[in-house]
């Protein structure tokens, strides 16, 4: 198997959580910087909708390099997509596959079942609560929260961080209820 | 909440650095993020499927890689306080401490159901637009949407 091809197949745990590992200290090192996504959130907010919120009325283009990285981020999905993508269906596990099916979610051609990520399914009450109330969720807890898995997960448990350790087995306690009790229910609507 | 610790979330997410960066020195961040964005889509973990093997035990996948990650970043992080490792402009690197705050709970579940039902946090959502599944956009506004509204509402909340 040629070197490209080998790129293209899904890349193992092993190899993956090293790398994103490994984003700390590069950060650190490239300029004092402290690995964190949701941040850039609140830079958005700081640098479009300021409103004259206190939490919103700080120097956020001094804090531009995280926007930069999130573009980064977008532009490594254009890339990996375009360039470096494994030419065989995503594997999901038969449990999850079948479970799915009982909802009626069948088609597993991309990364995101496309049944509940598409604009068609954006008009339906299901799609209505996994796009616009779960990404809301996203943003309001992780800011609530003061981090999400990289900045509290990854940076702060890095740095022997207690409050991170406690964000995120919050993040996970959440993540199972939600998916175990509460996601059923969404699904089935 | 007293003024210092309102002083202390309101910091949180502001890098350490006394220095300015320049338009041009912003771009290694870019590059930096485009190989971040490349590991994410190709290890799948802005996929909605790996996060719902993960929280409902199907799959080791998940743990391994955010543990890998952990202890890479753990490792790191000592060798650089052990060592007194300074930055490529020479300046000590500082990383703010994370002060314990009761919004790390009430927010850590409510991201938490977000995480399981969209299937992304923050990070992955920009990589899974990238990809293509252009919604996302919907998304990701609505994040951004949710960040307002917890400034706008922030010392009303319980910390």
């Amino acid at each position: 198997m040629s070197i490209i091809e080998i790129i293209k197949e899904p890349w193992p745990w092993y190899v993956s959580g090293p790398l994103i590992g490994l984003t700390v200290p590069i950060l650190l090192l490239i300029g004092n910087k402290s690995f964190g996504i949701s941040s850039s959130l609140r830079h958005i907010c700081a640098a479009c909708i300021p409103a004259n919120i206190s939490f919103f009325k700080y120097d956020w283009k001094k804090e531009s390099w995280n926007l930069f990285f999130v573009f980064g981020i977008f532009l490594g999905g254009i890339i990996a997509t375009y360039f470096l993508s494994n030419p065989n269906a995503i594997e999901i596990t038969p449990q999850l596959s079948e479970q799915l099916a009982t909802y009626g979610i069948t088609d597993h051609s991309g990364l995101l079942p496309a049944q509940l990520f598409s604009w068609e399914s954006l008009f339906t009450l299901r799609g209505f609560i996994m796009i616009v109330v779960g990404g809301f969720m996203v943003g309001f807890g992780t800011r609530y929260a003061g981090g999400c898995t990289s900045g509290h997960a990854i940076m702060g448990i890095s740095n022997l961080q207690w409050p991170s350790l406690v964000a995120t087995i919050c993040f996970m306690i959440g993540g199972f209820i939600m998916a175990n009790l509460i996601l059923p229910y969404i699904l089935s609507l | 909440m007293n003024n210092s610790e309102n002083k202390i979330t309101d910091t949180e997410g502001i890098n350490g650095s006394q220095l300015k960066d320049s338009g041009i020195s912003n771009l290694k961040y870019m590059l930096v993020g485009i190989v971040f964005g490349i590991v994410f889509v190709k290890a799948e973990i802005i996929s909605w499927y790996r996060i719902q093997e993960m929280f409902q035990l199907q799959s080791f996948f998940m743990y391994g890689v955010i543990g890998s990650a952990v202890v890479v970043g753990i490792i790191s992080v000592q060798i650089i306080k052990r060592f007194n490792i300074k930055t490529i402009q020479g300046e000590k690197i500082e990383i703010q401490p994370k002060t314990f705050n009761k919004g790390q709970i009430y927010g850590g579940l409510l991201f938490g159901f977000g995480w399981a039902i969209t299937g992304a946090c923050p990070g992955p959502l920009f990589a899974q637009i990238g990809t293509g599944v252009t919604v996302i956009v919907v998304t990701l506004l609505s994040a951004i949407a949710g960040t307002w509204v917890y400034g706008l509402l922030k010392n009303k909340l319980p910390h």
